[in-house]
């Protein structure tokens, strides 16, 4: 006996599979030509600019496939969290200081074209197109823990590669200590620059071992896509042993320093945030419990989890602060 | 000067908003009416939390949405006196135990988010929290300063204890404030929204005193 149930879908609902397929292949060919294009795997990076886009197509709010990159050994065992938390529960107060508000108001900006200025102590002060960027290293995937200091945490499949082959090419010079990076603040297109809440530019700084730490990358994406904007497309710094804080978004300036950079968070709050923000259960904030934090996306049953120092990072990165008293410098 | 201000300008409109002599009927509808709005942002909680929609960070969510309507109660009870002072109306007084039992209510699911499903009741850890951090510390102050309250709101207590009774429910307006600067504290560095409320308990608060000592003084027309 054949038993016929009728669907819930109606025939004509259901995308004809020729248009879907071109939807699919259009979407790869743009991400290809925006990003793969431009870092040389392709030999079409015209489709980019060649104006065949539909109006609505917006790099950066609709992130595209990364072609091409290579898995890591980091985060294997941890549970990634879900997409849709990491990219609506945003600290971006260029686009609002509410939690959703990054992804809200960020729908309209445009990561593209873009450019980064390299200057300071460096041999020659120059800059860099994000297409050339891109073309600077193999792209990898690392999946990293994100520990805020407001005591929440994530984990990230990020796509980046290391900040050092970015500051090889930068080519610093024998005074060069220290590395500032500027984030991008435009009150035209980011409507929280126009709140006196922080000193704009958002500047972040690294000591230059720490810059040069493999761990430490620049981020072009997440969970294989181009970074979206409330993640602060197209670029970011990501330094996983740091507070999140530490990680400066859309940066449009790389500042090579002799002296140590005052951060926009140093400035906000001298007793609450330092030039290092290791992520250490045993220096207390005046805020927030930094022993234990919420893991997102964890239910409203899961409890907290223990922080670990240098956010479990240790074996990496420990070495570079023999001898400091974390204390002081937190 | 501001008497004046206002002599001249909303007066009339609070006089027409606060009628003079609602039917009793009226009053005990309003009443349930009040009861079942109050209701809502429990509502709201269970609505959202069933539909998976509390955010990325639910426990936050619900800490944050319990103290924010606590305090948002609180504000209310503390309106209703200068209403009187600006009107001279009083039948809205009546509401007063039953919406400072709503601040009590919506205070006790907030401290049961932050003792369970924040911190699992992990004594330790949690009373680390509240020595450690001032607006903790400020926080818990307030809410065991409403627990006496609470517990005298009733008709028996009011009668035991009469002319102490006034004076312990003074209490009220050092929770206000604690609970404002709790807000304040917590606050990383966007501070728009609890100055907000600072602003509206100043002025509520600011009422009180202009009338006070206007009392003090020798009998002058305003009202």
């Amino acid at each position: 006996m054949i038993i016929q149930t009728k669907s819930d879908i109606l025939s004509s609902e259901i995308t004809p599979k020729a248009v879907f397929d071109d939807r699919r292949t259009f979407l790869q060919q743009a991400g290809i030509g925006l990003i793969a294009g431009a870092t040389g795997l392709l030999t079409s990076p015209s489709f980019a600019t060649s104006g065949n886009l539909p109006a609505s197509y917006k790099p950066g709010n609709s992130p595209i496939k990364l072609p091409r990159f290579s898995k890591s050994k980091y985060g294997a065992g941890e549970k990634l969290t879900p997409y849709d938390d990491i990219t609506t529960y945003n600290n971006y107060y260029e686009f609002g200081t509410g939690k959703d508000e990054p992804a809200i108001h960020s729908k309209l900006f445009k990561p593209v074209p873009w450019t980064v200025s390299i200057e300071g102590e460096v041999k020659k002060s120059k800059t860099i197109s994000i297409e050339d960027i891109l073309k600077l290293a193999p792209l990898e995937e690392r999946i990293y823990r994100m520990r805020c200091v407001e005591g929440w945490s994530m984990v990230i499949p990020w796509v980046g590669f290391p900040l050092a082959q970015l500051i090889k090419w930068a080519e610093p010079n024998a005074n060069a200590k220290y590395v500032e990076f500027i984030s991008l603040a435009d009150s035209q297109r980011m409507p929280g620059v126009n709140l006196p809440i922080l000193d704009w530019p958002y500047t972040e700084g690294l000591r230059m071992d720490e810059a040069m730490n493999p761990l430490t990358i620049i981020a072009v994406g997440l969970y294989g896509e181009s970074l979206p904007n409330q993640n602060g497309a197209p670029m970011r710094l990501v330094v996983p042993w740091k507070y999140g804080f530490k990680g400066a978004k859309a940066i449009v300036k790389i500042r090579f320093t002799e002296k140590m950079p005052i951060t926009t968070w140093m400035k906000a709050g001298p007793s609450e945030y330092g030039f290092y923000a290791n992520v250490n259960p045993q220096v207390e904030h005046p805020r927030w419990t930094q022993s234990s934090e919420k893991r997102i996306g964890a239910g409203l049953f899961a409890g907290r989890i223990k922080t670990q120092m240098f956010n479990g990072y240790t074996e990496q990165v420990g070495q570079m602060y023999a001898g400091m008293d974390l204390r002081k410098n937190f | 000067m501001p008497a004046w201000i206002y002599e001249k300008t909303f007066k009339a409109q609070m006089l027409v908003f606060f009628s003079k002599a609602p039917s009793k009927e009226w009053l005990s509808r309003f009443r349930v009416f009040l009861f079942l709005l109050c209701l809502i942002p429990l509502a709201r909680l269970f609505w959202l939390g069933f539909n998976d929609d509390l955010s990325a960070n639910p426990v936050e969510f619900v800490e944050r949405s319990t103290g924010y309507w606590s305090l948002f109660m609180l504000l209310v009870t503390l309106s209703l006196s200068p209403i009187r002072l600006l009107t001279g109306r009083t039948w809205q007084l009546q509401y007063r135990r039953m919406l400072g039992l709503f601040m009590f209510f919506y205070a006790c699911l907030h401290i049961t988010t932050y003792l369970w499903l924040d911190y699992s009741f992990i004594w330790v850890d949690i009373v680390k929290d509240i020595i450690k951090h001032p607006y903790v510390l400020v926080g818990a102050s307030a809410f065991l300063l409403t627990l006496p309250l609470a517990i005298t709101s009733n008709n028996f207590m009011i009668r035991l204890l009469r002319e102490r009774w006034k004076l312990l429910h003074n209490l009220v307006y050092l929770i206000a404030i604690l609970g404002v600067v709790h807000f304040l504290w917590l606050v990383k560095k966007d501070i728009r929204e609890p100055l907000l409320y600072a602003a509206i308990l100043a002025l509520l608060l600011g009422i009180r005193i202009y009338y006070k000592i206007l009392s003090n003084k020798p009998k002058r027309n305003l009202m």
